[in-house]
This record gives C-alpha cells, sequence and structure tokens, in this order.
C-alpha cells in the first residue's frame, strides 16, 4: 500500500514499504520523460546545509528549480545564526515560516527528526550524522533499476567501509524486500554492524561477509563501492593499514572473472577505490548514479509538495 | 534470632519484589539519601517469585510515575504499593511505557538529543528484554545501555 506522500517528512528509509520505494522511482522515471517545468511554481525551498555537502546541495537545489520552484538558504553554517549561537529548534521555529519545504542536512543524528516535529512543512533529510541519507538511497536503488532493468533477486557485493558507511546501511535495508543476496567486502576493521546483519537476517536476507573480492566476484550482478574515509580513523596508523586497500582496475576486474552485465556504483566522491580505466566500462555507472540524482530528487520535491498525486 | 524491625509503616510506599542485585540502584532513582522520615531497605530476602528480592519502604512519600517508569526499566518485576494509616490503599506492578521520554539518555554521543536541552524520547521496542529506539537517531539500546537522567 502507498501512503501518499503529500506533506510527508522523508527522514529515514526505514519508514518506506516496497511499494512506496517503487512509487518514487517510477515517478522519478516519469520526471526524466515529461518537463514538468512548473509544477512547483511558487513554492519555496529551504536549504540548510549546516554541513557542506555541494553535490547533495546542488542536486536539491537543480531539482526545485527545474520545477519552477524557488530556493532559499545556505551551504554553510558559520555565516549563520548557528555561529553566534542559536539552536538549530530555534532556526527551524524561524525558518518554517519563510518557506514550503525544508532540506537538511546536520551533523547531528537525529537533527532531521527533530525539525520534522518543530516544522509544520515537510522536512526532507539530506545526511544526519553518520545515520541516514535516504534519497542517497533512493537514487541508489533508481539507479540499479534502470541499469540492471530490475531489482529482484540480485546478487549485490557491499565493499569497503561497511562499518560508517550509511549509504550501504540504508540501501541494504531497502534491497531486502526484493530478495538480494548480499555480500559484504570490507577489512575486519570496518565490517558491517552486527545489528544490522541481524536486521538484515531476521528479514530473510542471505547475508555473508567477506575480505576479498578474489572468489565472489564472479556472482556479482552488483559492486557497490565505498570511499575509506579518512576521518573516520582516531589512529593514522590504523588508516595506512585499510587505505587504498579494494582498488579496482578494469584489468584485474577482467582477471579475476566477473559478470558481462556487472554494474559497479558508488556514491562518490571517490579517492583511490576506483581506477579511472573503469570509467570508460559499461561497468561503471557511477556518473549516472550521481545524475540521477537529479530526477529522483524532483520526484520526491513534488510528490511532498503534492504537485503529483 | 531477633526479628529485625520491617514491620510495616503508617504511611508511605512500598515497593517490592525487586530484582535484589537492583535494589540499590531503585533507591537511587528515588533520591532515599534525602527523605526525612523512615526508609527501610531490605536486600537478599528470600521470594517465591524471584528466588532472592529486594524491597525499599518509604515513609511518607507516595512514588510518581516518573519514578514508576524508571523503576520498571531496572527492575520489571517490581510491585508498588501505596501505604495510608497502615492499610495498603493502591497495590500494582510496574509496567514498562510504550514511550520513554526523558527518562533514559540516549547512549549515541552524536544523537541531537544530547544537545541543546532537547528532551530524550525513546520508543519501546521490545519490553523484556528491554530494547529502546531513539525517536531522533534510531539506534537502538539495551539494558546495559541505559543510563538515567
Ligand atoms: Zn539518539
Amino acid at each position: 500500500m502507498v501512503r501518499s506522500f503529500k506533506h510527508r517528512d522523508i527522514i529515514s528509509i526505514r519508514h518506506f514499504n516496497k511499494e512506496e520505494l517503487l512509487y518514487i522511482l517510477d515517478l522519478a522515471n516519469q520526471m526524466e520523460q515529461v518537463d514538468y517545468n512548473d509544477i512547483l511554481k511558487g513554492k519555496v525551498l529551504a536549504s540548510l546545509f549546516f554541513e557542506p555537502s555541494t553535490r547533495t546541495r546542488l542536486s536539491f537545489e537543480s531539482a526545485m528549480q527545474k520545477l519552477g520552484g524557488i530556493v532559499i538558504g545556505f551551504a554553510d553554517s558559520g555565516i549563520t545564526s548557528t555561529a553566534k549561537g542559536e539552536s538549530l529548534s530555534d532556526s527551524i521555529k524561524i525558518i518554517k515560516g519563510y518557506c514550503d519545504i525544508i532540506v537538511l542536512r546536520h551533523y547531528l543524528e537525529g537533527s532531521a527528526r527533530l525539525a520534522a516535529d518543530i516544522a509544520d512543512v515537510p522536512v526532507i533529510n539530506a545526511g544526519d550524522g553518520a545515520n541516514q541519507h535516504p534519497t542517497q538511497t533512493f537514487l541508489d536503488l533508481y539507479t540499479i533499476q534502470k541499469t540492471k532493468g530490475t531489482m529482484e533477486g540480485l546478487t549485490i557485493g557491499f565493499l569497503g567501509d561497511l562499518k560508517y558507511g550509511r549509504t550501504v546501511h540504508s540501501l541494504s535495508y531497502a534491497l531486502a524486500y526484493f530478495g538480494a543476496e548480499m555480500f559484504f567486502i570490507s577489512p575486519p576493521s570496518l565490517r558491517m554492524p552486527g545489528d544490522c546483519i541481524e536486521e538484515l537476517r531476521s528479514r530473510k536476507v542471505k547475508c555473508h561477509e567477506n575480505e576479498s573480492l578474489f572468489g565472489i566476484s564472479k556472482k556479482l550482478d552488483v559492486i557497490y563501492c565505498t570511499r575509506i574515509q579518512k576521518e573516520r580513523f582516531a589512529d593514522p596508523v590504523e588508516f595506512e593499514k585499510v587505505r587504498g586497500i579494494y582498488r579496482l582496475n578494469r584489468a584485474m576486474l577482467e582477471e579475476m572473472g566477473i559478470k558481462g552485465d556487472l554494474k559497479i556504483l558508488h556514491p562518490l566522491p571517490r579517492v583511490d577505490e576506483m581506477d579511472e580505466s573503469l570509467d570508460s566500462t559499461d561497468f561503471a555507472v557511477y556518473f549516472q548514479q550521481a545524475r540521477n540524482g537529479i530526477p529522483v530528487r524532483k520526484a520526491i520535491l513534488s510528490a511532498v509538495l503534492g504537485a503529483i498525486e | 534470632m531477633k526479628q529485625l524491625d520491617v514491620s510495616a509503616i503508617k504511611d508511605g510506599s512500598v515497593i517490592d519484589h525487586i530484582d535484589s542485585k537492583s535494589t540499590l540502584k531503585v533507591a537511587d532513582i528515588l533520591n532515599i539519601q534525602n527523605e526525612e522520615q523512615m526508609v527501610l531497605v531490605g536486600i537478599n530476602l528470600s521470594s517465591k517469585l524471584l528466588g532472592k528480592k529486594g524491597i525499599i519502604k518509604i515513609g511518607g512519600k507516595i512514588i510518581d510515575q516518573k519514578e514508576v517508569n524508571k523503576i520498571s526499566l531496572i527492575a520489571p518485576n517490581a510491585s508498588v504499593n501505596i501505604i495510608k494509616d497502615y492499610e495498603v490503599v493502591k497495590k500494582f506492578k510496574v509496567a514498562v511505557p510504550d514511550i520513554i521520554e526523558g527518562i533514559v539518555k540516549c547512549f549515541n554521543p552524536n544523537c541531537v538529543s544530547n544537545y541543546n536541552n532537547i528532551i530524550s524520547k525513546l520508543i519501546v521496542i521490545n519490553k523484556n528484554p528491554i530494547k529502546l529506539e531513539c525517536h531522533y537517531c534510531e539506534r537502538i539500546m539495551g539494558t546495559k545501555d541505559i543510563v538515567l537522567i
């Protein structure tokens, strides 16, 4: 059952059922077919980026403007009242009076839920600390659906930092609806959190944990690669042990044996996880994935603002 | 052996069937060191229900709902008797509420509820054993993670 998206907050991927995920993907597809260039005319989006994320911010702002809406906001909390000591609650109480919808990026986990409790306009979570980034998951799913033709019954390898990688946690939960088999490939220090694995298993997902792609590469339909984030390591020695541990390149993949229609996704930015030799292959869909942020965010904005039923 | 004086109190509250090891934590919740009237704390008393139990009797105090909610997280089997004129006027078992507000701190140091004077809010997703999900950051806490405010 698809509950109406009108006026709904988009906080966590865990709040959506399978039909609702598919509904947004269908809508995103529609956004690519038809120019809805004025359906959000007169609507104002407040784009509040307390933590910088240029890509996410620009894709929301672009999506809003392509639909005829207006954007206000800031890209850095250093220039707002927060710098003067204003609390997030107070900022939201004031800004909600200026807009029809809020997109919030904040370094504290749970900040989007807090904003949604305070604001009477819908709030979209554009990343709250290490917790959730649901629109990223929608665009990851959309990319898988478009490039594989289906999301049902795929075998997915998640590679890299699985401990802190919130995109991995959210995407694995979402893919659990579609009968995916999952391989979690990471160094021991960056393994998928136990409670994530437990939740996936309770939802009947076949999960495997590995330290290397060797031996399993032939089974994979999708590799979802993530960056090992230097800033997560308190000890630089520990970081050096794992940096560049998975550096995918074209020759290596061909040598290991992979499916001809393998697709490689990455939420970007990359550092050295994927060699540029991959970029021109049909395996690499990460740039397309980044572009998919626009139709997906157009779909979410128009559904939440009630411009499309 | 001479019977110890753990006799009835005239007015107040008796918290019975506390899991023995949790008795002093419950005493903490009830802030007994600041009581003016008689307080009796018993530990390792024999109990058909629990094997060993703790009991706390507080003269002159009627415990409130917030205290009951806190006790339910630490001693889920506890029962409460309210005494007036040596008579039990009210008797109930503590029960874990569905939502816990303002009494347990979220254990995630990066959670928004630990900043800006926000009242913590945890959703009880399992009562026995206790599993709480933070309304804000969605982290799941078990008994060992519980820190009372
Ligand atoms: Zn929390």
